[in-house]
C-alpha cells in the first residue's frame, strides 16, 4: 500500500450534503447514491488492493446531465472520478474521498450499426463484447479483445486504450476508434473525430484515447468493425526453454507472418494452468507457445505449416495443431485460465504489465528469477509474445504482514527492468495509480511536464481524476511559465548553422 | 527569409527558444515537398535535414528508429530490403505539387499524416508512429511514446504529432512500427462501373472474407474514358489465390472482375496515389464516410469538377474550379472534411487549407498547441484563420 493519494479537501468534505443535493437536482431519483453501505460496491476497481469509498456516486443517463454535473463541479471546485465498468487493473477508477464518482453504466445503448461503412456508434457503457454481439449477425466483430471483454465497457477501453491477445495483428483501441463525443470538465460537449478516416485538425481523439479519464468524459464512441475471420486455427508448441521459444517467435515474424495471437507461458504458469483445467499441456517443457492464425482456410493451412516448420527448426519438443474448434478452444483454455490458475498457488497474486523488446526476453526472465529469490516470492509469466507485452504474476499472501509491500516492490523492480532494457511500464493496463510513481523511471521531468501541459489544455483546474498517472501535481499556471534563458543570445545572426 | 540549420538537439533548442523570446516565427521544414500546401508565406525556416540517418532497425522487433530528416526513399529502400514495409504506404507529395520526387522526409510524412491506399485497412501515420524525440515551441527537448510496438504509458503524444503539420514541436527522431511486406499482391479490376456501382462493390469487398487491403475507383473521366475499379488482395500466395477466387462470385451482382497485369496495376495504383489523372490546378482531398461519397460527387458534378475515389470511397480526390465554399459545404453536409491540397497562390491566400472545425474544437486545438508552443513560434500563417497566437 505504498501509493499515497492526494489529501482530501476538508472544505469539500464539509459541503457533502450540499453537493449531494445539487447532484440530485441534476439527476433525479436513484441516480445519486450517497448512503455509506451503497457506496461500498464502488470503493475499488480491478486493482483491489486499493479501496476508498467515494464521497458520492452519480449515475447520469443523458449527455445533458453529464454536462451539467461537470459544469457544476467545475464551478464549485469539486473533483470528479469517471468510471465505466470498474475493471481497470491499474486503479484508474479508484475513487477519492472528496470526489464525485461519475458512473457511465446507464449509457448502455447501441445507437447505430452501419455494416456498409464498417462502423458502429455506441454509448460508453456498452461492454466490449456487446459491440460484437450487436454486429455479428452480418458477420462482423469488434477486434480489440481485452480479457475482461464480457464486463469492461467501451468507454473504459477508450480511457485505457485497451488491447488484448489479438492486438499485434488488429491493433489497440486507438487503432479501432473513429470518433468520440467528449464532455470537458467545464461541461462543454465536443465531438472529436467522426465517421471518416483522418478528420481535419489536430488528432485530439488520438490523445484522448488512453488518457485514463483525465481529459474528459466520453459519452459516445464510434468504432470500426471488421468482417469476422472465416476460420481460426491454433498450434500448441512446447520448447525446452524460453530462449528457444523466443527464437521461434522472432523467426515467425522475420518470415513475414503476423499471427492473430502468439502467447507464451513459462514453466510455473504451464503447471498451474494444467493443474487447474487439465487441457493436456506438456509438463516437461520450459516454455509453451500458443500461436493462432485466422483468415480463409487456405491461409490458415499455409501458415500453420510454415509455423510448424519454424518451430521444428527452433527445437520444439511438442507440436500439436488444432484439428477442430473444440481443440483450438482447449489450447486457449489453459492460457485464459492462467490468472485464476496461478491464483490457486497462493492466496493472492499481483499481475504486472510491462513491455520489452522481444530480443531481451531471456535476459529479463533470468533477472526476474533472481528477483524472485531475493524477494522470496514466486512468479509465473504469461506473455503476449508477438508484441513483447509481459504479464508476470507475483504470488503473495496479503494476510502476512509486509508481504503486499514486498510484492509491490518486486513488481516495481520488474517494471524498472522493463524500462532499463528499452521497454515501457505498461503495455495495456494503464498507469493509473499503480505505476504512477514509476513514471520518472521512464520519462524525464521535461517529458512529464509536457504531458501535464496537455492535461492543462483540457482541465486547467486539475479536477478530473486527479492523483492518477502523474506522480507530481503541478499547478497549470506554474507549468505554463516560460523560462527564457536570456543573457547570451544564441542566434545573433540567423543563418549560423 | 533566413534558413536555420541546427545540427544538434541543443542547437535546435536554442534556435526555438530564441525565436520564442524574440517573438519570431519559424516554419519546420524537411524536404519541402509539401511546402506548396497552405497559404503563401514569408517566414524563417527551420531545416531539419541534419537530423538524418537510421538510428536502430531490428526487423524481428518490427521497429525502426530514424532521424526525422531521413529521406522517405532511404527508409523505404531499407525496409524493403528486409522484406518489410511502412504499412501506411506513405508517399512523396512532390509530383502532386509540381516538383520532382525524392525530397520527402520521414518527419514531414509523419507531420502531415500522409497515408496511401492501404490506409483503409492498415491505418495512417498516426497508427504506426510509436515514439519520438522533439523540441517543443518552448525550446525544450522531450520524448513521447517509446520504441516498442505496444505501449500505453502516459498520454499518446505521438498521435498528436502525426498530422500536426509542424505546429506543436520539431521532431528530431521518430520510431515507427514496420510490418512484413506481402509476398504477393494481386489487383482485380472491374471495368466500366458507375460510381454508385463501384462504391457498392468496394463496400461489399471490404466487408467480406476476401480481406481486400485497398480499393479505389477511377471514373471514366479520370481514366481515359473507361472507369476502373481496383481491388488489391495481398499476402501469402495460397491465401491470395483463395481470396481472389472469392471475389467474382461475391460481386457477381455488381460487376465482372479481371486480373490486372502487374504493370497495369502499378500504373493505376500510382495514378490513384498521386491523383495524377486530375491535372487541374485546384485539387482537394475530401475525407468522408464511404456511403456518402457518391452523394458528394453528384452534388458537385454540375460545377465542372472531376474526381477519383480511394480508401473504398473514404477519400475523394476532387479537382476543378468549383467555389471553395461549395466544396466545403458539400463535404460538411456529408459529415466529412475537405482539404485544399493544390491551388494557385491567389486562391491559397484566401482559402484555408484545412477544413474549419466546430468553434469549441478549434479552441481546444489552440489550447493544446499553446501547451507545446506558448509563444506561437510554429504558427507561421500557413493555416488561415487558425493562427491568432496569444
Amino acid at each position: 500500500m505504498s501509493i499515497q493519494m492526494p489529501e482530501p479537501d476538508r472544505s469539500v468534505l464539509a459541503r457533502r450534503d450540499e453537493i449531494v443535493a445539487a447532484l440530485r437536482n441534476i439527476v433525479p431519483g436513484e441516480g445519486v447514491i450517497s448512503a455509506p453501505h451503497e457506496l461500498r460496491p464502488y470503493e475499488s476497481d480491478g486493482l483491489t488492493a486499493y479501496r476508498q469509498p467515494p464521497m458520492v456516486v452519480v449515475l447520469p443517463e443523458t449527455v445533458a446531465q453529464v454536462s451539467a454535473i461537470l459544469a457544476w463541479c467545475h464551478a464549485q471546485g469539486v473533483k470528479v472520478v469517471p468510471r465505466g465498468s470498474g475493471t481497470s487493473l491499474s486503479g484508474g477508477a479508484l475513487p477519492l474521498a472528496d470526489a464525485v464518482l461519475l458512473g457511465l453504466g446507464k449509457f448502455n445503448r447501441v445507437i447505430e450499426v452501419n455494416h456498409a461503412d464498417r462502423l458502429a456508434v455506441v454509448q460508453p457503457g456498452v461492454t466490449n463484447l456487446a459491440i460484437t454481439r450487436a454486429v455479428e449477425d452480418a458477420g462482423f466483430y469488434y477486434a480489440p479483445d481485452p480479457s475482461s471483454q464480457i464486463a469492461c465497457s467501451i468507454g473504459g477501453n477508450v480511457a485505457e486504450n485497451s488491447g488484448g491477445v489479438h492486438c499485434l495483428k488488429y491493433g489497440l483501441t486507438t487503432n479501432n476508434v473513429l470518433g468520440v463525443e467528449l464532455v470537458l470538465m467545464d461541461g462543454e460537449v465536443v465531438r472529436l473525430g467522426g465517421r471518416q478516416l483522418d478528420p481535419a485538425g489536430l488528432d485530439l481523439l488520438g490523445v484522448v484515447v488512453g488518457s485514463e479519464g483525465l481529459l474528459g468524459v466520453v459519452t459516445e464512441v464510434t468504432v470500426r468493425i471488421l468482417p469476422k475471420p472465416q476460420t481460426a486455427r491454433a498450434v500448441l508448441l512446447g520448447f525446452p526453454d524460453p530462449e528457444s521459444a523466443g527464437a521461434c517467435v522472432a523467426q515467425v515474424i522475420a518470415e513475414g507472418i503476423i499471427p492473430a495471437g502468439m502467447e507464451m507461458m513459462d514453466r510455473p504458469a504451464i503447471h498451474a494452468a494444467e493443474a487447474f483445467v487439465q487441457v493436456g499441456y506438456p509438463l516437461d517443457v520450459g516454455a509453451l507457445l500458443i500461436v493462432e492464425v485466422d483468415g480463409p482456410a487456405a491461409e490458415c493451412d499455409h501458415l500453420i505449416e510454415e509455423i510448424a516448420r519454424i518451430a521444428r527448426d527452433n527445437g520444439a519438443t511438442t507440436l500439436r495443431v488444432s484439428t477442430d474448434e473444440q481443440e483450438r478452444l482447449a489450447f486457449w483454455a489453459g492460457r485464459k485460465a492462467a490468472f485464476p490458475a496461478v491464483g490457486r498457488l497462493a492466496p493472492d497474486y499481483y499481475c504486472m504489465d510491462g513491455t520489452i523488446p522481444r530480443r531481451r526476453l531471456p535476459d529479463v526472465l533470468r533477472r526476474m528469477e533472481e528477483m524472485s529469490q531475493r524477494y522470496g516470492l514466486g512468479v509465473a509469466n504469461v506473455f503476449h509474445a508477438g508484441d513483447g507485452n509481459l504479464h508476470p504474476l507475483i504470488l503473495y499472501d496479503a494476510n502476512l504482514p509486509g508481504e503486499l509491500d514486498r510484492a509491490e516492490a518486486f513488481g516495481n523492480d520488474i517494471l524498472r527492468l522493463c524500462v532499463e532494457v528499452g521497454g515501457v511500464l505498461t503495455g495495456e493496463h494503464g498507469v493509473g495509480i499503480e505505476k504512477r510513481d514509476l513514471m520518472p523511471d521512464m520519462f524525464s521531468e521535461a517529458d512529464l511536464k509536457q504531458q501535464q501541459r496537455v492535461k492543462c489544455a483540457f482541465d486547467p483546474d486539475l479536477l478530473l481524476n486527479p492523483g492518477k498517472v502523474f506522480p507530481t501535481l503541478h499547478r497549470c499556471a506554474e507549468l505554463g511559465r516560460m523560462h527564457v534563458h536570456r543573457g547570451q543570445v544564441p542566434f545573433p545572426e540567423l543563418p549560423r548553422f | 527569409m533566413a534558413i536555420l540549420r541546427p545540427t544538434t538537439a541543443q542547437e535546435l533548442c536554442d534556435a526555438v527558444a530564441d525565436a520564442a523570446a524574440s517573438g519570431r516565427r519559424l516554419e519546420i521544414r524537411g524536404g519541402g515537398s509539401k511546402a506548396a500546401i497552405g497559404a503563401p508565406r514569408e517566414i524563417d525556416l527551420l531545416d531539419m535535414r541534419s537530423f538524418a540517418g537510421i538510428v536502430d532497425y531490428d526487423p524481428a522487433e518490427l521497429v525502426l528508429t530514424a532521424g526525422a530528416g531521413t529521406p522517405l526513399a532511404e527508409i523505404e529502400a531499407l525496409v524493403e530490403g528486409e522484406g518489410q514495409m511502412l504499412a501506411f504506404e506513405p508517399f512523396d507529395h512532390g509530383p502532386l505539387l509540381g516538383a520532382t520526387a525524392g525530397a520527402a522526409t520521414i518527419g514531414g510524412v509523419v507531420a502531415a499524416g500522409v497515408a496511401g491506399s492501404r490506409r483503409v485497412t492498415a491505418g495512417s501515420a498516426r497508427d504506426h508512429l510509436l515514439g519520438l524525440q522533439a523540441v517543443s515551441g518552448r525550446g525544450e527537448a522531450f520524448v513521447a511514446g517509446a520504441k516498442v510496438v505496444k505501449n500505453v504509458t502516459g498520454y499518446d503524444l505521438p498521435k498528436l504529432m502525426a498530422g500536426s503539420w509542424g505546429r506543436i514541436a520539431a521532431m528530431t527522431e521518430v520510431t515507427l512500427k514496420v510490418l512484413p511486406r506481402p509476398r504477393v499482391s494481386t489487383t482485380l479490376i472491374a471495368d466500366g462501373l458507375s460510381d454508385r456501382a463501384a462504391l457498392a462493390a468496394m463496400s461489399q469487398a471490404l466487408g467480406s472474407h476476401a480481406e481486400v487491403s485497398a480499393a479505389a475507383h477511377l471514373p471514366a473521366a479520370a481514366n481515359g474514358g473507361t472507369a476502373a475499379t481496383l481491388l488489391r488482395v495481398a499476402g501469402f500466395a495460397p491465401s491470395v489465390e483463395a481470396r481472389c477466387a472469392m471475389l467474382p462470385e461475391l460481386l457477381s451482382g455488381h460487376c465482372l472482375l479481371r486480373r490486372a497485369a502487374p504493370d497495369e496495376a502499378d500504373r493505376l495504383w500510382t495514378a490513384v496515389r498521386d491523383a495524377s489523372p486530375l491535372d487541374e490546378p485546384v485539387l482537394w482531398r475530401v475525407h468522408i464516410q464511404p456511403s456518402h461519397a457518391c452523394g458528394l460527387t453528384e452534388a458537385l458534378a454540375p460545377l465542372d469538377v472531376r474526381w477519383l475515389y480511394d480508401w473504398a470511397g473514404g477519400l475523394v480526390w476532387l479537382a476543378g474550379e468549383a467555389p471553395a465554399d461549395a466544396v466545403r459545404a458539400a463535404a460538411a453536409a456529408a459529415g466529412g472534411q475537405a482539404m485544399l491540397v493544390r491551388a494557385p497562390r491567389e486562391l491559397r491566400a484566401q482559402v484555408p487549407a484545412q477544413h474549419p472545425r466546430a468553434a469549441g474544437v478549434m479552441a481546444l486545438e489552440r489550447r493544446v498547441r499553446r501547451a507545446f508552443d506558448p509563444a506561437g513560434v510554429f504558427e507561421g500563417g500557413r493555416f488561415l484563420g487558425e493562427t491568432d497566437a496569444d
